[in-house]
């Protein structure tokens, strides 16, 4: 029987590791996609990015209850896989606590601490449902949300709730059974949490605690098993891609655009024609702008799979806030739903196939594009250091460089800078007429 | 007082102590032009050495490069940047953040490198020198003042403090938006919106801050940015208090102030 059960669990294991990373490398894949940047100089900034804002979850401390719920469920999350590393060795191995002999008296502290943290998780948990579904946050009830990631959502939350209610059970059951003596369940002291909660299951039979605790491990590692197996297809991946998106996080003023060299040299050779002669002739047509996922930097597709979904980018948004199109968040889930559909469509075809959609207008529309003030508030409040900004700035040079397509007033802004030096349509010879008014 | 330009302290074999780029708002825009001239007076009063460059200023391309029309801007940038190393500039102070930005930024990347300081940063060291005498008994004193940060000094370049502290000279309570520093609400002008019609929507930004800037109770709302001193005064317009509530850029508020 033993051996059954060893067998089902290193299968279930196997399976889940194998499947788990299948989809990983095509996430991998699909972040590729993306042009080129290199984003490896500073090291040490990057790594204070990553102790700070993700390790240490700078931003999210803007809302202080927020952030200490959320800093529960992160760190019941982080150190309870202390405690996943002792189920999959029991599972292999068919031990029962296999870290009771080498931990001695520190292991009742340790699994004590995991239960005062599961129960935090599920009240930081319960907290996040209530926000969501009664107290309706804007944020939560926007229309971005609308259909599967709202559901996904309550499905990370109640899941999250079940894995920490069946730990919990599995505990109070065995610690039951170690009050009876029983052979199997090995002397470890008493839970913090759970050591108090045994005396629940007192009337119940050796056969029917033995039956509760066995399927509480078998579902709560099932569970966990599953769990990480939806992640990637969800918008809980931030729990992993918000580290290196941290690392990779922008060290430049926010305020700065990046440069496109292609078209500083072409205007450089316009201005200065006496260069062209030295110059090798360009490599096929230069593109301008973004347009699909393929034309956005590899940085901004990891952006898109880090994305959590919570909105705080919009709510921050002075165009989201009064009415317009335009969400940051919106942005982001576009971008992943766009390259998830490059994903599979390179997985059926084995290399990309053109199918006629794009980034651009089949999921993001100029209206929305148009609405951007470049006010940087909703790269200052993402918590996970996505800039949707950089994406809307490379399809806007994608829309004026590659389509001419810009509202009328842009146009006549454009010719008023080039003839006559200023975004309005002034004599050049007026620029210092108030310097003449004060020198008289 | 003399105004002179880059190509007149050329002409002599001198270098002023710095340019003042006055950018298109400030040299076009009949209500920005107000705030050039209270810096210029106030430069000139503490007698730093400056220049302008006069009718070879062009515009930074800020923009033309937001509005996503990087071939303008490059046009623009490079000219600027070859007239700036041709009169061998090496520090620029403006009143505008986007200029700010763009040259402090954006113009080392083609080989503008200049030390570019924002007039509010600019207003506070000369303070901290000493050579800003305030009246007795300020104009400012015991009145309310709330300060609207421009999204290109302050998420753009983190720099919420120094206004804040040349404010706090005027002797007046300064009183915070709900929204402020790195929470601070766009005016609704930045990324070339300054230039066309807004979006369709339930409200227009400029109404929406104008509002929470008037509800703060203060009777001038202080500005470091010429766009969003149009739309802040469109704002304020707007919740009908034009007459009480006056919205002046910093360096305005201080030319008042002075002796």
């Amino acid at each position: 029987m033993r051996i059954v059960q060893e067998l089902l669990f290193i299968i279930a294991f196997g399976m889940a590791v194998y499947l788990f990373s299948t989809k990983v490398r095509q996430i991998r894949r699909n972040i590729l996609l993306g042009r080129d940047k290199d984003l490896n100089d500073h090291p040490d900034l990057r790594w204070k990015n990553l102790l700070l804002l993700a390790f240490g979850q700078k931003k999210m401390f803007r809302n202080p209850l927020v952030a200490v719920l959320h800093f529960f469920v992160y760190a019941g999350f982080i150190i309870i896989n202390l405690e996943i590393l002792e189920i999959i060795l029991d599972g292999i191995l068919g031990t029962h606590r296999l870290f009771v002999p080498v931990l001695g008296g520190l292991y009742p502290v340790l699994i004590g601490a995991f239960e005062v943290l599961a129960v935090l998780v599920m009240l930081g948990c319960i907290v996040f449902l209530v926000r969501r579904n009664i107290l309706k946050l804007r944020r939560f009830i926007s229309k971005d949300l609308n259909g599967w990631p709202r559901s996904d959502a309550n499905y990370i939350l109640i899941t999250e709730i079940a894995l920490m209610f069946l730990f919990l059970t599995m505990n109070t059951a065995d610690q039951q059974m170690q009050l009876r003596g029983s052979e199997h369940y090995i002397a470890t002291g008493n839970f913090l949490v759970t050591g108090s909660l045994a005396s629940i299951f007192n009337h119940m039979s050796d056969g029917t605690l033995i039956a509760i605790e066995r399927t509480c491990w078998w579902l709560h590692i099932l569970g966990i098993l599953a769990f990480l197996n939806y992640l990637p297809y969800s918008k809980h991946l931030h729990i992993i891609l918000a580290f290196p998106n941290a690392y990779y996080a922008s060290l430049e003023p926010a305020g700065e655009m990046e440069n496109m060299p292609a078209v500083q040299k072409e205007v450089q050779l316009m201005l200065q024609p006496e260069l062209a002669a030295n110059e090798p002739a360009p490599e096929g047509i230069p593109k301008f702008g973004a347009k699909d996922v393929f034309d956005l930097t590899w940085k901004n597709l990891l952006d898109a799979y880090s994305c959590t979904e919570c909105g705080r980018c919009s709510a921050a948004c002075p165009a989201n806030i009064t009415g317009k199109a335009l969400s940051p968040r919106k942005i982001m889930m576009d971008t992943r739903d766009r390259a998830e559909e490059v994903g599979r469509n390179i997985n059926k075809n084995g290399a990309f196939t053109d199918d006629s959609k794009t980034l651009l207008r089949d999921y993001i529309t100029e209206e929305e594009l148009r609405a951007c003030t470049t006010c940087n508030a909703c790269v200052q409040e993402c918590p996970v250091s996505i800039s949707p900004l950089d994406i809307i700035l490379q399809l806007r040079r994608h829309l004026v460089m590659e389509e001419s397509s810009a509202p009328a007033e842009w146009t006549g802004m454009f010719s008023n800078i080039e003839n006559n030096m200023a975004p309005w349509k002034f004599s050049m010879d007026d620029r210092d007429k108030w310097a003449t008014e004060m020198n008289q | 007082m003399q105004i002179k330009t880059m190509a007149t302290y050329a002409a002599n074999g001198e270098t002023p102590e710095i340019l003042f780029w006055v950018g298109c708002a400030g040299s076009f825009d009949q209500r920005a032009q107000k705030i050039t001239k209270a810096f210029a007076t106030i430069l000139d009063k503490t007698g730093v050495q400056f220049a302008i460059l006069g009718k070879e200023e062009s515009c930074t391309g800020d923009p033309a490069r937001r509005a996503g029309n990087e071939f303008i801007f490059q046009m623009m940038a490079q000219n600027n940047i070859q007239l700036l190393n041709m009169y061998g500039v090496k520090k620029i102070v403006t009143a505008c953040p986007h200029c700010f930005n763009i040259l402090k930024n954006e113009y080392p990347a083609l080989g503008g490198n200049y030390e570019v300081i924002h007039h509010t940063t600019f207003l506070q060291s000369l303070i901290d020198e000493g050579k800003i005498k305030m009246k007795e008994g300020g104009v400012f004193k015991g009145k309310k003042i709330t300060y609207h940060d421009s999204c290109y000094l302050g998420r753009g370049n983190n720099i919420y403090e120094a206004p804040r502290k040349v404010l706090e000279t005027l002797d007046a309570e300064l009183v915070e938006m709900k929204r402020c520093r790195s929470k601070g609400l766009c005016c609704g002008a930045g990324g070339a919106q300054m230039f066309k019609e807004e979006e369709k929507g339930t409200t227009r930004i400029n109404f929406d801050r104008g509002h929470e800037a008037v509800d703060t109770g203060a009777s001038v709302i202080a500005a470091n940015c010429p766009f969003c001193m149009t739309m802040l005064t469109d704002g304020v317009k707007e919740t009908g208090k034009e007459d009480e509530v006056k919205v002046l850029d910093i360096a305005e508020l201080i030319a008042m102030n002075m002796e």
